[in-house]
């Protein structure tokens, strides 16, 4: 049997009726990591040793006759921005080569707690900056269903991984997208909880107003388990929600009828046929499942992109100050003086992206330009947000395309900047307002190499049961699999 | 320097102080690392307070609550909604590049403290106090590759400060050192600060400008550091409103700069501007939520106020009938006055107490080398002495003698006084005959005194004293003495 397919559900089916042990579903995946990621190169370090005490501890309690734990023997990656005590968390940056975690993040204690076996650290952009892995500070991850594209990013060594078998979910970080497009790109799923859902505590901060964590998954299923998981208020977070976790996994029914769906004509206007067809098709999906399909529009969506870098690199140009080779990390060896140190360990041990954002954030927030930019971007982020609220007054969910091109080949965009945040537009409109996103796969482009296209669903704020409902519904009726151009659909209603 | 007396009178000062205050909490502002000062570098410390990579701040709400104490006892009002913010800054001993301060939504603002200089009361304005975090330490010094390295403490990273500004509202050096020094006694009163400047637990830095006497708008102001004193203040200040009127005197133009006091060679001297020329980028800081202070909270902490040294000295002055100055002194701690109050409570009569309290028992407690706050006696006990005192049970100079011993065994004074037989001698008999030894012993003088040298009476009464070592009552000698003589 292939244990690196499976679902968590599969896994703990095959535990609990002891086909299989923690230990030898962790060591066929790591065995699979040595052959595969060869040429994927999702993760950046592995710690077999840490899984494999962790998978024997699950083996003991089931050999004891104890009630198996919810994430029990999953073997899971981490993206390196998420700190894991006693391992290496780099951030994909030269600045953090060496950097030993001396915590683990509350999302990953509360994964270990529930079972789950951590095999490693994935690549992503450094410091989460990027929208394809290509900014890591070490080497690019490719796309498992085509080695010359990129897995999407930033956390794209994560959704590389679990599409690859590499891993059975995995956590990752979504700022202004960084979950939802790898997931589209990689054709499984990915999914951002509301602002506050889940703690932030050991995520190595990009823009702490923006940032998440989240899972991946191939199944909507499996993303709702690790999400329950890692939700709820964290005392060491002060901006994580006092809220009530719901048991999400329960609540797929796969009954959505009655649910009403939002489609923003924002989204969709200039949307090439490529992506187009796609959403069209599993907008009539929905419809068929008893969905009503209700055409919305969220005006301020043209200014998210400009309200989104300003907001994300004014904070990470404060967020990553402390990265001054003064206390831990990187530091330049030759220095004339301090501030001769400063500038050469910080040139020298962060990339152009990362160092792009900083003096892009850093003009943003000066004196005598703050109200244009950063006071601008806040008020510009109120309205966004507003949009939203006001759009849930007459919608449940609402389902866009994840992104507007599917994944494009290594290289191909690195040199553009602009065309690369351009590319984020329809991710970060739910980063700016908080509420909760997921993409989930919808079929292949029409035309070769037909490529993955995803689709996301937003749901108001803390409803993350509804959005995974949808999902899940989606995902039951063979949406993921949706036939492309000409192609039957695979639902008869 | 060399400003003429006219030209000084010609100018007058504008001052501003800006004041930080450690906050006595047990952990940290941002973090439950302990705050206690003096312990092995860098080991009250963890990953938030250590600026490490994915830690979080949470705020302190005893930090909270001192802060809002000070803020109400400064007459500030509180905002019902204040935000924290980063100053964003790059220096060693700055663990996250970014300080957590609090910019243009403060916890509290305009309030004011009543100071009194050569007897003129005036109201000085307090534009805000507010939470920020302190900073680590920088080691540049006494370590033996200190020519080379420098070494970072970070016990100190996150400790809970107030900033306190105030109006530019003094105009002297006096008025300035006045201003601290009840600031400084309303903080202490308040319990919520020690106020070390050794420690550094009390800092402060002067906005100093001058002008022409009356002139409606401010000259361009230099900000001096490095006020390590008090005296320093009031040194630095001198010296810089001088300079800075010799300045305009000769027609040059002041420099808006930061100026450190050298207290070594008496003068200020500016930084290197580019060094300083900061743009700290302030915006509110996303990792805490808006601080907000309910009604009931403040009302809570308003109720926990203890009486404030101005209320306090009014009442010693009033109820008690001290003289001012004595008020203004017994007041200056909390726990000198309330050790004061409890004296009065124990019997003793306010004058005398705060005679003993401000003049012999200071003197003996120097001398022994005892803090006050180390209460070697009981207020009941001080009570009791000043009572055998007022009883003339003892004479002034064995009170002393028993409250030295009383500092020294911190026995009870009934005890002492039987214990040395110390108790005064009231016996007319035995006095009599201590008396009429004097004066058989001394015939000259009572030829003198019956001549009429009634003076001489002093003198047989200082030699009764001495032979019974100054047991014996002296209105009783007194009267004994006249009644041989005549």
């Amino acid at each position: 049997m292939d244990f690196t397919a499976l679902t968590i559900s599969q896994i703990q089916e095959l535990l609990k009726s002891r086909q299989a042990t923690a230990v030898e579903i962790a060591e066929a995946h790591l065995a699979h990591i040595e052959q595969k990621d060869k040429e994927v190169r999702a993760y950046l370090s592995l710690c077999p040793e840490r899984a494999l005490e962790q998978a024997k501890r699950v083996d003991a309690k089931i050999a004891a006759g104890e009630a198996l734990a919810p994430l029990a023997g999953a073997p899971l990656a981490v993206k390196d921005v998420i700190l894991t005590r006693g391992l290496r968390t780099t951030c994909a940056s030269r600045i953090l080569e060496n950097f030993v975690a001396p915590y683990d993040a509350t999302a990953v204690e509360r994964l270990e707690q529930a079972g789950a076996v951590v095999l490693g650290k994935t690549n992503c952009d450094e410091f989460a900056m990027g929208s394809s892995t290509e900014n890591s500070g070490f080497y690019p991850t490719h796309n498992p269903h085509d080695l010359t594209r990129v897995p999407g990013g930033s956390s794209g060594g994560s959704a590389a991984a679990v599409a690859a078998h590499l891993a059975t979910a995995a956590l990752g970080s979504d700022t202004g997208g960084s979950i939802r497009q790898p997931a589209a790109f990689c054709d499984i799923v990915g999914m951002m909880g509301t602002y506050g859902r889940v703690s932030r505590y050991g995520l190595v901060a990009f823009a702490s107003s923006l940032d998440h964590i989240g899972p991946f998954g191939r199944s909507v299923r499996d993303v709702a388990l690790v999400l329950q998981t890692i939700a709820g208020h964290d005392p060491m977070d002060s901006t994580s929600a006092p809220v009530p976790v719901g048991d999400y996994a329960s609540a797929l029914t796969g009954n959505v009828r009655g649910v009403r769906v939002g489609v923003p004509n924002e989204y969709l206007k200039g949307l090439s046929s490529e992506i187009g067809d796609n959403i069209q098709k599993a907008i009539d999906l929905l419809s068929k499942l008893g969905c009503s399909i209700i055409p919305i529009s969220l005006p301020h969506t043209d200014y998210a992109i400009a309200c989104y870098y300003i907001i994300c690199t004014a904070e990470a140009s404060s967020n990553l100050a402390r990265y001054d080779g003064v206390r831990y990390g990187f530091r330049s060896p030759q220095h004339t003086d301090l501030q001769d140190m400063y500038r050469k360990t910080r040139d020298r041990g962060f990339g152009a992206e990362v160092k792009r954002r900083i003096m892009l954030g850093t003009y943003a927030l000066s004196s005598g330009y703050y109200d244009a930019y950063y006071l601008k971007a806040q008020k510009v982020r109120t309205l966004i947000t507003r949009d939203f609220v006001e759009a849930f007054d007459e919608v449940d969910v609402i389902v866009t395309p994840t992104s507007p091109i599917p994944p494009f080949k290594l290289g191909e965009r690195v040199d553009d900047p602009l065309q690369m945040y351009l590319a984020d537009i329809y991710t970060v409109t739910a980063s700016l307002a908080g509420i909760p996103g997921i993409s989930v796969p919808c079929g292949k482009t029409p035309s070769k190499p037909h490529l993955p296209v995803g689709m996301q669903v937003f749901a108001k704020h803390f409803d993350e049961t509804k959005l995974l409902q949808v999902a899940h519904a989606f995902e039951k009726a063979g949406g993921f699999k949706l036939a492309s151009a000409g192609g039957e659909n695979p639902v008869t209603a | 320097m060399a400003v003429s007396a006219t030209a000084r009178t010609k100018y007058e000062a504008v001052i501003g102080l800006e004041v930080h205050v450690q906050l006595l909490t047990k952990s940290k502002i941002f973090c439950s690392c302990s705050t206690h000062f003096g312990d092995p570098p860098n080991s009250n410390v963890c990953p938030v307070c250590l600026g490490l990579p994915g830690a979080l701040p949470v705020l302190n709400r005893e930090a909270v609550a001192m802060a809002m104490k000070a803020a109400l006892a400064l007459n500030c009002a509180i905002n019902s909604r204040s935000r924290f913010a980063r100053k964003n800054y790059f220096y060693p001993d700055l663990p996250k590049g970014y300080q957590i301060s609090q910019y243009d939504e403060p916890l509290s603002q305009d309030g004011w403290i009543e100071i009194e200089v050569e007897g003129r009361k005036r109201r000085i304005g307090i534009t805000r106090v507010h939470l920020e975090e302190d900073a680590g330490k920088s080691l540049h010094e006494g370590f033996p590759d200190s020519e080379r390295k420098s070494y970072i403490d970070l016990n100190r990273s996150g400790v809970p400060l107030i900033e306190i500004v105030s109006e530019p509202d003094l105009r002297t050096p006096d008025e300035a050192y006045e201003y601290l020094t009840r600031l400084r006694t309303i903080l202490l009163y308040l319990d919520v600060s020690n106020c070390n400047m050794e420690e550094g637990s009390l800092r402060c830095d002067a906005n100093v400008s001058v002008r022409v006497a009356g002139a409606p708008a401010f000259g361009i102001k230099t900000e001096v550091k490095n006020l390590n004193s008090f005296r320093f203040l009031q040194k630095a200040l001198a010296y810089e409103i001088e300079r800075q009127i010799e300045m305009v005197e000769s027609g040059e133009s002041i420099q808006q700069e930061t100026r450190l006091w050298d207290s070594r060679e008496q003068r200020t001297y500016g930084m290197r501007s580019k060094e300083f020329a900061h743009d700290y980028r302030y915006f509110p800081e996303p990792d805490l939520l808006p601080l907000v202070i309910t009604e009931e909270w403040k009302e809570e902490v308003r109720r926990s106020l203890p009486e404030l040294p101005q209320s306090r000295e009014e009442r010693f002055a009033t109820t008690h009938g001290l003289p001012r100055q004595d008020a203004t002194l017994l007041t200056v701690t909390r726990t000198m006055a309330e050790f004061f109050e409890e004296v009065v409570k124990g019997g003793a009569e306010p004058k005398l107490a705060a005679n003993w309290l401000l003049n012999e028992y200071s003197f003996l407690l120097e001398e022994a080398k005892v803090g006050f706050t180390d209460f070697p006696v009981a207020s009941a006990d001080f009570a009791k002495l000043l009572t055998l005192v007022g009883q003339k049970t003892i004479s002034g100079t064995m009170a002393k003698e028993v409250l030295r011993d009383m500092i020294m065994t911190r026995k009870g004074p009934d005890q002492i006084v039987t214990e040395k037989g110390l108790q005064q001698i009231n016996d007319t008999e035995k006095i009599a005959a201590v008396a009429r030894e004097v004066i058989a012993a001394n015939p000259k003088q009572v030829e003198q005194y019956r001549k009429g040298k009634t003076a001489t009476l002093g003198w047989f009464v200082g030699q009764v004293m001495k032979a019974t070592r100054g047991q014996a009552n002296p209105q009783l000698v007194q009267d004994v003495l006249k009644k041989e003589l005549d």
